[in-house]
């Protein structure tokens, strides 16, 4: 048990470093200047920007070499500390990414655990039942097809335009501020439904499937034949059989995690949700270096966590890794 | 764990309670179209980011004077008046009976406190005033004098005068470098007519200031209880919102305006083309270290070759009016010398670009439909604006295509915005838009953009094309120190500058871009228009407009019953 862990938390420890390196290094290597970028929006007599540009370049931390400032990254980052944003100086990262934060989660969270557990319960449910897998085959094959960002648009069109019954933008009406009401809550969950169904649609469709092919392989195994042989009930049979095929969709969901991070972030931009993706792309054009690198080590560190997460849960639900690693098969 | 978790969602959701509310429609004015990002400070020393919290300037804190560009007229605002006693000493009597939004009166320590935070800190944006200014002293609670030393950019100092954002000093007055230059100011306490109410990452909320000395002191109050200025994903969402009448005043570019107008969906300030006022004008940068661009008489023939009339009906529906040769705004007109336009002036004509060329030694030798420079070498120049911009992108397309069929080979190309900046401030572009003079009191803004000077490493706030000419520059300087009182030397040293700028052309001023602003009187009324009965101010609540035009608008509002 220790060791596997061991070896598990090395192999994190070498990903993240990795991951942060070129997280630090990507958003240095576009070509421009921010700073300049950011002086850039008002006209000033020249000597005054001259100055102002010394300032800030120097307040970046931007003036030292670069392998210098590739070390003061790394002591910034154990101290917690991600700097100062350019495109939205003064504020400080951390306070950015925390207001952030909640809505990216509210948004992943639920659309993940929902899609995985309806996607796996319709599925095993669908699988051998003709009309219904004919139905959900192609239904779940296109959905898990396509792009999070293109459903996304289809919605907003659909349902914001078309048929104007869900907002197209943001995360609350302009008439309110955030206080507790009903109709402050309704407002909150009517505009944070639309990006929710585009990630858990194309989820669904995606586990839905995995779980259909799952099961039918289950089924044909000689266990179920065995029982059916037997003559045990087909519901006891379908049961031993979902437990079977559950193992591969909790892996798939670990190495799902990172895509469906990625399709949270063009999720949000198409929603203009206020999550970390929406930051990630102002930040990204806005050449804001030290929100880049904060919204991608946010990004980076959720991944490895469920990651983790996933693993530890791996050895929960399967007793034969359990086994394994204490050396008792 | 769950007990906790209740708790905590309690705790949350009981904070929420306490700040939230909902505004009444009937109150509230909804606009946008100033803001580019999500706000970050109240700070009005920090210059950069004041479009993504506009009311900073204006709404919360007051200046000194506001100024209408319609009747190029400075308006004594937190002054009474303000006289030139000599060539170097300017002295402002304040109103009587200024207040703080806290209570406290405003008075003279409150303008040399935050005049003298530019001589402590470079950093600060009007920092380089102290240059030639020599002191500012409160002679009386109501009296502040400004002395001044050499060379005093007088031009400068006069947009200052409605710029430079007065803060309170008992407010103020502790704070740190860092805090004063750099920190947020979250909780911003002016002198102005509304004050900070809240904020998200799209929107900024103000609510009136109910005890603002205006009322008493000027007889204006403005409508709206509620300012909730909105930072739209898209412009295409602030259209939608506006036609639904969600949004009352949009200043977002919004092309198909001009339609819309004629149909009577919403409102603009001219009821027919350009349809909107003129805010600054977009120059083509010409890069004269590059050739064939260093030879005058090439860039002569390239400003006849330029179609702007396809800019304007194509890139911008008809929403812009062309600029004129000088470049300066119609607010400024009077400084321009019809004279010398009328000698020297350029205009769309092909055929004479292809002659200008000609006689300038540029002939197409191969036989490939474009010109070949004198020595035989092949010309081939990029025209750039930054990727994302529709309406530019669509000009320089213009530009290419209307050069091409001129014999010049130009191709279009979009960078994205860092890559564009870059070659900007970098000399290494060969053609470029841009537009960084705004609206302004005096000629000299626009002069320093497009002749600052000296030529430097990074050129980052003008003279992008690096043309270097010490007499240009020397005239340049002779205006910013020309007295405001002295309008004959201004326009006879602008007819200098005209002369040398039309002889040379080193960059091409093609259009002017507009004051965007649409509006629906659905909840509120009267907004501003040329026509008859309606006020005529700036209708427009961009970064520095609310004190050129935008607070006088939005005491003229009236509810629709």
């Amino acid at each position: 048990m220790k060791r596997y862990l061991g070896r598990k938390l090395a192999i994190y420890a070498l990903t993240f470093f990795l991951a942060v390196t070129i997280d630090w290094m990507i958003p240095r290597f576009m070509p421009g200047n921010p700073v300049q970028t950011m002086l850039s929006r008002v006209s000033l007599r020249a000597e005054a920007v001259d100055a102002l540009r010394g300032y800030y370049t120097r307040a970046f931390g931007l003036d030292v070499p670069v392998w210098q400032q590739y070390l003061n990254f790394w002591r910034a980052v154990f101290q917690g500390d991600l700097g100062v944003s350019i495109y939205l100086f003064p504020k400080r990262v951390s306070s950015i990414l925390m207001e952030a934060v909640p809505y990216s989660i509210a948004l992943l969270l639920p659309a993940i655990l929902l899609s995985w557990l309806a996607g796996n319960k319709f599925g095993a449910f669908a699988a051998r039942r003709k009309w219904l897998d004919n139905t959900l085959l192609p239904v779940g094959y296109l959905l898990t097809a396509t792009p999070y960002m293109w459903l996304g648009v289809l919605l907003a069109w659909a349902f914001g335009i078309v048929l104007d019954v869900f907002p197209i933008a943001g995360a609350y009406s302009f008439q309110m501020s955030p206080h507790l009401s009903w109709a402050f809550i309704k407002d909150l969950l009517w505009h944070w439904f639309l990006p929710f169904a585009s990630l858990f649609l194309v989820m669904f469709g995606g586990w839905a499937i995995g779980m259909r092919n799952m099961i039918i392989y289950e089924l044909e195994a000689d266990y179920s034949k065995y029982l059916e042989s037997l003559g045990a009930p087909a519901r006891l049979i379908r049961k031993y059989a979902f437990r079977n095929a559950m193992l591969p969709q909790i892996t798939g969901l670990a190495l799902q995690l990172g895509v469906i991070a990625v399709g949270a972030i063009v999720t949000e931009i198409v929603f203009s949700y206020p999550g970390i993706g929406h930051l990630l792309m102002q930040a990204i054009q806005n050449q804001d270096y030290f929100l880049i690198q904060g919204c991608f080590l946010f990004i980076i560190m959720g991944v490895l966590l469920a990651n983790f997460a996933v693993d530890i849960l791996y050895i929960i639900v399967d007793p034969r890794t359990r086994r394994g690693m204490v050396g008792e098969s | 764990m769950r007990k906790w978790l209740v708790v905590a969602l309690t705790v949350g959701l009981a904070g929420l309670l306490a700040l939230g509310q909902v505004y009444p429609r009937n109150e509230t004015l909804y606009v946008s179209g100033a803001a580019w990002g999500p706000p970050t400070d109240w700070n009005p020393f920090i210059t950069w980011s004041k479009a993504n919290t506009s009311g900073t300037v204006g709404l919360i804190y007051e200046t000194l004077y506001f100024y209408d560009p319609i009747n190029d007229e400075l308006i004594p605002w937190l002054a009474e008046s303000g006289e030139w006693r000599t060539d170097t000493v300017f002295v402002v009597k304040l109103r009587d009976g200024l207040t703080w939004q806290d209570g406290k009166p405003l008075t003279a320590e409150d303008v040399v406190f935050t005049f003298e935070l530019g001589r402590e800190y470079a950093e600060i944006w009007f920092s380089p005033r102290w240059d030639y200014l020599e002191s500012v002293t409160a002679v009386d609670p109501l009296t502040v004098e400004f002395s001044f030393k050499g060379t005093v950019l007088y031009q400068e100092f006069q947009s200052d005068l409605y710029n430079v954002a007065i803060v309170p000093e008992h407010i103020w007055a502790g704070r740190s470098r860092e805090d004063i230059t750099s920190g947020a100011n979250g909780q911003p306490v002016g002198s102005g007519a509304y004050r900070y109410l809240t904020h998200a990452q799209d929107r900024n909320v103000y609510v009136r200031n109910e005890d603002w000395w205006g009322t008493k002191l000027l007889g204006l109050k403005p409508a709206p209880k509620y300012i909730v200025e909105i930072l739209f994903s898209s412009n295409n969402v602030a259209l939608g919102s506006l036609l639904k009448g969600e949004l009352d005043l949009s200043n977002n570019f919004l092309p198909g305006i001009g339609s819309l107008t004629a149909l009577g969906y919403v409102k603009t300030y001219l009821p027919q083309p350009p349809y909107m006022l003129s805010a600054n004008t977009a120059v083509l940068f010409l890069n004269t270290t590059k050739k064939p661009l260093d030879d005058p008489a090439f860039r002569k023939a390239l400003a006849h070759a330029i179609n702007v009339d396809d800019i304007i009906n194509y890139a911008f529906a008809g929403l812009v009016q062309r600029a004129d040769p000088t470049g300066l705004l119609p607010t400024m007109s009077k400084y321009v010398d019809q004279n010398v336009v009328a000698r020297l002036g350029f205009a769309y004509n092909p055929t004479q670009a292809r002659q200008l060329l000609a006689a300038a030694g540029y002939k197409d030798v191969d036989g490939d439909g474009f010109v070949e420079a004198p020595d035989g070498s092949k010309i081939a120049l990029e025209v750039t604006c930054p990727f994302g911009w529709t309406d530019w992108m669509e000009a320089i397309r213009v530009i290419a295509a209307s050069a091409r069929a001129a014999g010049i080979n130009i191709q279009d190309r979009t960078p994205d915005y860092g890559v564009w900046n870059t070659a900007l401030v970098t000399g290494t572009f060969d053609m470029t838009l841009n537009n960084w003079a705004s609206l302004s009191n005096t000629p000299w803004t626009l002069y320093n953009l497009l002749f600052n000077h000296p030529i430097r490493e990074t050129m980052g706030s003008g003279n992008f094309g690096r043309y270097d000419n010490p007499q240009l520059f020397a005239l340049v300087d002779q205006l910013a120190g020309t007295p405001p009182w002295d309008e004959a030397g201004m326009k006879a040293i602008c007819s200098q500058i005209q002369e040398i700028m039309l002889n040379e052309l080193p960059m091409i001023p093609l259009w002017y871009n507009g004051l965007w602003a649409q509006y629906r009187e659905d909840v509120w009324q009267n907004f501003p228009g040329a026509t008859e009965g309606r006020p005529h101010w700036l209708p427009s609540t961009w970064a520095g407009y609310w004190q050129m035009g935008g607070l006088h608008m939005l005491c003229e509002l009236k509810p629709v019953p």
